[in-house]
């Protein structure tokens, strides 16, 4: 250790100080944000908790608050979610296969990928008005549930194709090796090898983008939902709403008790989340179980 | 016993053959001869073309996008990158050992019976899968446990579970990439062992960077330098007694 004082300045107590002072960065980012959503919840469930109830949700939209109940906007939400999943799921993982493990690599390549990701930013309401324009009148799907479902699928297909590509991307190429090397075909790999690797993140993808696509409400506008829904939806082709809209709606009324309303529909919103995101977690649970990982 | 290639059945033969990454050319205009039933090491140092040349024989740098192929590769009569040939078909019988042990993430059984499965075998698939496990001298190691994930084995263990998996479609031909490269001494000594074994039914080709381990499981050796064949034959009489200065420079430790 002598001789080596002046050839070496470790100073250690700054080192370590600059650690600690990064961690303190770090964790007062996250207590911002656990705590900007304490707020935001506590303050949903001071407005709506009293307004919950089983006839809430089991009543069709009144003009008297306290008989009004969301029982349409749920339905219609699952209803346009089962069906976005239904759609952007095999496009969106064929879209992805297509382009990680087919597409050869060049320009038309670059071009696509290049679009895709553009479009995973382009404002919702642009897809309001491209569904309006293509689903509801062109294909005829009216202002119904497929409609919707079909608006939002597009809406949320550039992220779901992206996190499908980086899950197939980080299946490591000695998988695909092996298989090849035991006289495997391209499509005996992606479907025997790559798929159940890249699943649990596919699953992660699809988690996020059905979130995102529950909450949204420009583009289930304009395809035109409905904010007053005095039936329940049986089947794609009926018209609908969503809790979204529901929410909008009455917080657009001047009276108090709509507000207490929305604010318990946006409760009930965030339980329907809550579920859809543990049956995808479940989901991805059990491939990487399956993994053995 | 100094044997010459010439003297034997040749299992695979290469003829002007050569490779390109993009405007590289990884392996140039090599001609050699792989005889019946005998081990043959590629040697040389990083990037010599070894391993490129070696995936030339089942097909594998198809895989790699920006590679190319020129020259002829020649198994059973048949140019392999004729237009005709179907790489998938080459690929079962000439199967390949990576550097690294590559399992699948799935249960011991399954590594097996996944290339007897996808290759429509028609026998009976446990008894193949025994008799490859068996083969490749991990049968007693694992047989109480064929439903086990094959990712707990240790390295030498997943390594012979994948030779028993190349094994089980029954190629002709076995390729192995620097196989115990990735293992401890031990394992690596086992996967030797099993190598002079199997040399009664396969024809094997290895890849190896270890020049003592040349020595000691093959019958004949190939000495590689920037893409190119220097010097091919015998593996006692080219470590003992090489015939050109660069294969003397590099099995001494000179370079490389």
């Amino acid at each position: 250790m002598k001789g080596q004082e002046d050839r070496f300045e470790p100073r250690l107590a700054q080192r370590r100080r600059n650690g600690k002072i990064f961690q303190a960065v770090c964790l007062s980012s996250i207590a911002f944000s656990v705590a900007m959503l304490v707020i935001l919840l506590a303050d949903v469930v001071r407005d709506g908790a009293a307004w919950l109830s089983f006839d809430f949700v089991s009543s069709f939209p009144s003009r008297i608050p306290a008989r009004a109940g969301i029982k349409p906007a749920i339905l219609g939400s699952l209803w346009v979610m089962l069906l976005v999943a239904a759609l952007s799921f095999p496009f969106g993982v064929g879209a992805a296969i297509y382009l990680e493990e087919y597409a050869p690599r060049g320009r038309l390549r670059r071009l696509i990928q290049t679009n895709i990701a553009n479009l995973a930013g382009v404002p919702s309401i642009v897809y309001g008005i491209l569904g309006l324009a293509i689903f509801v009148r062109f294909f005829g799907f009216g202002r119904s549930i497929l409609a919707g479902a079909a608006t939002l699928s597009l809406l949320v297909l550039p992220v779901v194709i992206i996190a499908a590509q980086e899950a197939i991307r980080a299946v490591p190429s000695s998988l695909r090796e092996a298989a090849y090397g035991v006289g495997a075909t391209r499509w005996q790999v992606v479907r025997h090898h790559v798929l159940p690797v890249a699943m649990p993140g596919i699953l992660t993808g699809m988690i996020l983008s059905l979130s995102r696509a529950i909450g949204e409400t420009a583009p289930v506008i304009l395809v035109g939902a409905l904010a007053f829904v005095a039936f329940t939806p049986s089947g794609p082709m009926d018209l609908f709403t969503v809790l979204p809209i529901q929410i909008f709606n009455w917080t657009a009324r001047p009276q108090a008790e709509f507000h207490g309303l929305a604010a318990a529909a946006i409760i009930v919103l965030l339980i329907v989340l809550l579920l859809m995101n543990a049956t995808a977690i479940l989901l991805r649970n059990y491939y990487q179980s399956r993994r053995g990982d | 016993m100094n044997q010459s290639v010439a003297e034997l059945d040749t299992a695979l033969g290469t003829h002007d053959l050569s490779v390109w990454y993009g405007d590289t050319q990884a392996v140039k205009h090599i001609t050699l001869d792989i005889p019946r039933n005998r081990v043959v090491a590629f040697i040389g140092p990083s990037g010599c073309g070894k391993s490129t040349l070696l995936r030339c024989f089942n097909r594998m740098n198809d895989l790699i996008p920006t590679a190319r192929v020129e020259g002829e590769v020649n198994f059973r009569g048949q140019n392999l990158y004729a237009d005709d040939v179907d790489p998938v078909e080459v690929r079962r019988r000439i199967g390949m050992v990576f550097q690294k042990p590559n399992p699948f993430p799935k249960s011991i059984y399954e590594n097996v019976a996944f290339g007897l499965r996808i290759n429509g075998f028609k026998g009976d698939l446990k008894e193949q899968v025994e008799r490859s496990l068996r083969a490749a001298a991990i049968w007693d190691e694992v047989k109480d446990r064929l439903q086990d994930s094959a990712l707990g084995l240790s390295g030498g263990q997943q390594q012979r579970l994948c030779i028993a998996r190349a094994l089980a479609v029954e190629p002709e031909i076995l390729l192995m990439d620097e196989p115990a490269s990735a293992l401890d001494p031990i394992a690596t000594s086992r996967i030797e062992d099993l190598i002079e074994d199997l040399k009664k039914d396969y024809t094997i080709v290895i890849v190896t960077h270890n020049m003592q381990q040349a020595a000691r499981v093959s019958d004949f050796t190939a000495f590689l330098y920037i893409g190119e064949l220097i010097e091919y034959g015998d593996t006692e009489r080219l470590f003992t007694n090489p015939s050109e200065d660069r294969t003397e420079q590099y099995i001494t430790g000179r370079f490389g």
